[in-house]
């Protein structure tokens, strides 16, 4: 007898298994009895955020698989736009352009604000600054000023540390710092992830670079930010976030395509309920509230 | 009845080999057209001289200003760090080569062979990695950097995976060298330094500059390692070239690396990237060509 007679059935099964496995749809019909799979992909930003829900998540419900990827913001909205994931992360919020393609290949983005974040700007620990103004931080990032000695710093060349195209915080931070069009200094080095910035910063006496407050450790020092001269300057923090006073604070969102049902809508439930948002704080983020 | 069959076979043999090369002929042929296909309706929303003359790659500056395509600065940081793992890896592959195939006893080559060729199989992310935790603090105390982060830390973790390249096909042509060229120049009294330098490496010479090529090509087409070390500045050179060389650039398979992923298929920065991987395939093809045409010139003349 020929092997696939022999093996076929088998085959067969463990196809059907696997199929179901994968293709089993997570937006519609209830997901209690079945597993289902769920993908989730984006912000860099958030990636350990998501990680750490996925986690939790999984243990409160080992019916649904969750898989986290990061990459960046725009990642994870080209995934969601070309249905390669089923919730995507952004450190920004989509794009008139983005919701657009998305209509086009005949998805509708949903929002939804699933904690908050400072955008923290941070210096070696070396460096003798303390707090900048929004214009300074502007001038810095343009290479307008070179050295950190033009903005009462010590007689150091400054070290442009950016992120990747691809992410959400470098387009927040080029939108609300930069201005709308204005395009970054040549010279910035451009970070494929959050973690090298923290690494860079940490280890060049010039450096500068912008991470999400749940990156902030020992090893780098925070800069506390001025909206202008006349203003106070305030550190980057939970409360500070809260009480609307920091300048850089921003919503960390999930968009799903459509209404959430089935796995996505118990995913979202569950990270915006208690047992999320108690995530949040523990990576040092700030509560959506 | 034997005969018949044997020649059967023997058609069937060559068949299968002529249709495995033709097969990858075509298939190159159809991965260039498919970049290509998918690269050239970008000149519709950025014009050819932009793309070709733009000192900036800014993808997601917003409008009216942006975005910028520009590829000089990738041109130039790929040019700046493969030159300079060259200049770092040639000689020191070409030493290894020498030894190896003149000098070192035979049982000295029969271990170093099979490391050189095991260096090249070390996978790019670990000399990535690598390359950010020791080398770019290396650099920036040696040279008084401000930042590690720079095209000679890139050249000089490229030139540690050319290396090997260079030096197994050099050491290759050296081998292919007839006998009777070493024992007719230390016949006619010279000496073996003489022999090496003026008779066996000048015959050598199609097969070295062919593996000097290849070493080009992977340093050239080289990714992960230089998204890791050399920090993806997009800077052209304004203060000259060593000043180029110990700051940040960006390299062409660096910024297709960094974001192919996240571009939406047929908007203009997708396109883009694609318009960058004609001009890289275009760079490696003629490197490949050099290599393949002085191999083929010494070949002719070993028969010679």
């Amino acid at each position: 007898m020929c092997h696939v007679c022999r093996f076929g059935p088998a085959l067969v099964a463990v196809g059907c298994i696997a199929l179901a496995g994968c293709v089993a749809p997570p937006k519609e019909g209830s997901a209690g009895a079945e597993s289902a799979t769920l993908s989730v992909k984006g912000s860099d930003t958030m990636v350990q955020l998501a990680q750490a829900w996925a986690e939790a998540f999984m243990k409160a419900r080992p019916d649904v698989r969750v898989s986290v990827t990061g990459g960046g913001s725009n990642t994870g909205f080209t995934a969601l736009i070309s249905k390669g994931a089923d919730v995507a992360n952004a450190s920004r919020a989509i794009k008139p352009e983005e919701t657009e393609s998305a209509a086009r290949k005949g998805v509708t983005p949903k929002e939804f604000v699933v904690a908050q974040d400072a955008l923290s700007v941070i210096v070696n620990k070396a460096n003798p600054i303390t707090e900048l103004t929004l214009a300074q931080l502007k001038d810095i990032y343009t290479a307008k000023v070179t050295n950190w000695k033009d903005v009462g710093g010590s007689d150091t060349p400054i070290v442009l540390n950016a992120r990747e195209s691809s992410s959400g915080t470098s387009t927040f931070f080029q939108e609300h710092v930069l201005g709308k069009g204005v395009p970054y200094a040549a010279t910035a080095m451009l970070q494929p992830a959050t973690s090298q910035i923290v690494a860079g910063v940490a280890e060049d006496a010039g450096a500068i670079g912008y991470v999400g407050l749940g990156y902030l450790n020992g090893s780098v020092k925070a800069v506390r930010l001025k909206k202008d001269a006349a203003s106070d300057a305030v550190a980057p923090s939970i409360d500070n976030v809260v009480n609307g006073t920091y300048a850089l604070a921003r919503p960390l969102f999930e968009y799903t395509n459509g209404e959430p049902a089935g796995a996505v809508k118990i995913w979202l439930d569950w990270v915006r309920g208690p047992e999320g948002q108690a995530i949040v704080k523990k990576l040092d983020f700030v509560p959506a509230q | 009845m034997a005969t018949p069959k044997r020649s059967l076979r023997e058609r069937a043999v060559e068949g299968v080999v002529f249709s495995g090369g033709m097969a990858s002929i075509v298939l190159v042929a159809l991965i260039f057209l498919f970049v290509l296909k998918e690269a050239l309706p970008l000149l519709k929303d950025y014009p050819l001289s932009r793309f070709l003359t733009d000192r900036g790659w800014q993808p997601t500056l917003a409008p009216p200003e942006g975005p910028w395509f520009g590829l000089l600065p990738n041109v130039w940081g790929s040019f700046l760090v493969t030159a300079g793992a060259v200049v770092l890896s040639v000689p020191l592959a070409l030493s290894t080569a020498v030894f190896t195939s003149e000098v070192a006893p035979s049982w000295l080559r029969d271990m170093l062979k099979p490391l050189v060729e095991l260096l090249a199989s070390v996978p790019s992310v670990a000399i990535g990695f690598v390359g950010a935790v020791a080398i770019n603090p290396l650099v920036k105390d040696l040279f008084g950097l401000d930042t590690g982060k720079s095209a000679i830390a890139g050249s000089i973790m490229l030139a540690f995976m050319a290396a090997p390249t260079i030096a197994t096909i050099a050491e290759d042509a050296i081998n292919a060298v007839p006998r009777s060229f070493r024992d007719g120049s230390l016949a006619l009294g010279a000496t073996r330094w003489q022999g090496i330098s003026g008779i066996v490496l000048p015959a050598a010479k199609p097969g070295i500059l062919a593996a000097v090529m290849l070493g080009v090509g992977r340093a050239v087409g080289e990714t992960m390692v230089v998204i890791m070390v050399t920090g993806n500045a997009g800077v052209l050179p304004d203060k000259g070239i060593w000043y180029a060389f110990t700051h940040s650039v960006r390299t062409i398979t660096g910024t297709i690396g960094a974001e192919a992923l996240e571009v939406a298929n047929g908007e203009p920065h997708y396109r883009a990237l694609f318009m960058l991987g004609v001009v890289l395939f275009t760079i490696t093809f003629v490197l490949n060509a050099i290599a393949h045409y002085s191999l083929g010139k010494g070949d002719r003349r070993a028969q010679a």
